[in-house]
């Protein structure tokens, strides 16, 4: 098992090779020069674009460029177009928001969505299963956007219940989480839906394919209660498709996090994302675009050792 | 097929709703009351009434016409993404999986990179850079999500191809590219129909986040996201 997960860790490094080079050429080939995107429009001089150009090292040839960048990257030394800040320290003083917003809808949508699946598998094709079966598709079809505005003019606007911007009430800092809990709820709400409705859906047919099972029948026969059928024998053996899932989802949830951050103005990585794309900011769009691939991949990874730990059948050597 | 398709109620409502669309969209520039684009800034952000069914935006234009006009791009765009999408998936999944071997492998780690890749923010950054023309959005749209339509493609064609009529089509003298074009393709359009089938949704979504960024499709043409942003501002004000 160690050896598998080392070899694909050591698979990582020319993926991530990959990566870097196409994010790289996606920037580098664009039309428009960041130097004069930075630069004041209105009284820029040649002398000045050309300074810019050669304090950003865009002078130097393509690969001198991506080499001089991979190489800021891995010393963290590399610094933002826009800011001349680390961009080490630029995502790392919203990494922890964007975690925390993305555990919390991880939560959310992965409790809800099971709990919706078990209940609908509970009572297949009656008036339940059909609610739960309305709420995932409606989850599945809603523009996260949309759905973002409907939940602010509701709670926010109307209701008044609710925030509707922001991580921590304005003037605050730090990491209270009794001050922040009514920030979160409408971004973790917003953000774990399509988690949700994915969640629901698969819980419901596995858990229906469980159920129907032989050793079901068996552990009823048995005697045991209708609890301890579900929760040990047919749950557990239905987690499997629904942990690849959680594999699949975190590029989602990473591009998810961009539209919640720009609604409700929370200062996370996606936002940053959406400003140094706006902004030219090529040092920062590499890294983000670089940490989320590690994300991804490293969710892959989980997946399949998740899979081994969920079904003792499963070997890998 | 169609006998059971049409006795399934709900497959039968679905497919319904999905061929209004498609021909509300078709027939725009019949079915919509106003011109999408006329400014009558007199009427603006008025409520529904029997000359403006879903009121006025704005710059008072006809919000019922423009949601109609809007699902032209909607639609359009998701369906040209998704066959690009489509084509190459099945086009890298046949040769990956028949052919085998060095070619495979390359392909196949080449489709890792692309998996491996945060879609969204690349998009977004594909499109801020190289201007949001509707055909590069298309092109991007449909570039994004071929490596896992290949990859499902590739797992069909390696168990198609140890089949018998596989062995009975090379015995009967055919050559690879008549196996793989006549006797495999066929076999796999019901996943592809599947697969693109999702795709289409999934791709009606992004271009709508895309559109609220204003990413997509520039300014004056409606889209269904960039009318959503546009609306956004006034949702305490209007009416």
């Amino acid at each position: 098992m160690s050896g598998y997960i080392l070899r694909r860790v050591l698979l990582m490094v020319p993926l991530l090779f990959g990566i870097s080079v196409i994010s790289y050429a996606v920037i580098t080939f664009a039309p428009g020069d960041p130097a004069r995107l930075l630069a004041d429009p209105e009284q820029v001089t040649a002398e000045q674009l050309a300074s810019a150009r050669e304090r950003l090292g865009l002078d130097d040839p393509l690969p001198i460029q991506y080499v001089k960048m991979m190489r800021g990257l891995m010393t963290g030394d590399l610094r933002s177009f826009r800011t001349s800040q680390p961009v080490i320290e630029m995502i790392g003083e919203r990494l922890p928001t964007t975690l925390a917003l993305s555990g919390l809808a991880l939560v959310f949508g992965v409790g809800g969505g099971i709990l919706i699946g078990i209940i609908q598998s509970l009572r297949p094709y009656s008036r339940v299963d059909d609610a739960g079966t309305f709420v995932s598709l409606f989850g599945f079809a809603v523009p996260d956007f949309w759905l973002a505005i409907m939940l602010i003019l509701l709670f926010a606007v109307r209701l008044e219940w609710l925030p509707a911007s922001g991580f921590r009430p304005a003037g605050t800092s730090g990491w209270n989480l009794v001050e922040m809990a009514p920030h979160l709820v409408l971004p973790t709400i917003v953000l774990g839906t399509g988690l949700m409705a994915s969640m629901a859906r698969y819980t419901r047919s596995a858990m229906l394919e469980a159920l129907s099972q032989d050793y079901v029948r068996t552990a009823r026969a048995k005697g045991l209660r209708e609890r301890v059928v579900v929760a040990r024998h047919a749950l557990r053996n239905s987690l499997l498709p629904v942990i690849t899932l959680l594999g699949f989802y975190v590029p989602i949830l990473f591009g998810g996090a961009v539209v919640v951050e720009t609604i409700f103005a929370i200062p996370g990585v996606g936002r940053l994302a959406l400003d140094s794309v706006f902004a030219r900011d090529y040092p920062v769009i590499l890294s983000i675009n670089l940490m989320g691939a590690v994300a991804v991949l490293a969710g892959n990874l989980l997946a399949d050792v998740g899979y081994a730990a969920v079904d003792p059948r499963i070997r890998y050597k | 097929m169609w006998r059971r398709f049409l006795r399934n109620r709900r497959a039968l409502i679905g497919g319904v709703i999905v061929l209004g669309l498609y021909l509300v969209a078709l027939l725009a520039p019949l079915l919509a009351p106003h011109d999408p684009n006329q400014q009558i800034l007199l009427d603006r952000l008025k409520g529904p009434s029997a000359e403006h069914l879903f009121g006025t935006d704005s710059l008072g234009r006809d919000i019922l016409s423009r949601a109609i006009y809007g699902a032209r791009v909607s639609l359009a765009v998701s369906l040209v993404a998704t066959l690009i999408t489509i084509v190459i998936g099945a086009l890298v999944g046949l040769v990956s999986g028949y052919v085998g071997g060095w070619l495979d492998n390359l392909m196949m780690r080449v489709t890792d990179v692309f998996l491996a890749f945060p879609i969204f923010i690349l998009l977004i950054t594909v499109v801020a850079i190289y201007g949001s023309s509707m055909f590069l959005l298309i092109l991007f749209l449909g570039l994004a999500a071929w490596p896992s339509t290949a990859r499902l493609v590739r797992a069909e064609v390696l168990s198609l191809a140890e089949r018998e009529f596989v062995l009975a089509a090379r015995v009967g003298g055919a050559h690879n590219l008549r196996i793989m074009l006549v006797h495999l393709l066929p076999n796999l359009v019901p996943i592809l129909v599947v697969a693109a089938t999702l795709r289409v949704g999934i791709v009606i979504l992004v271009e709508a986040g895309l559109s609220y960024f204003g990413l997509a499709v520039s300014p004056p043409t409606p889209t269904w996201g960039n009318m959503v942003a546009d609306g956004r501002i006034y949702l305490d004000s209007a009416w």
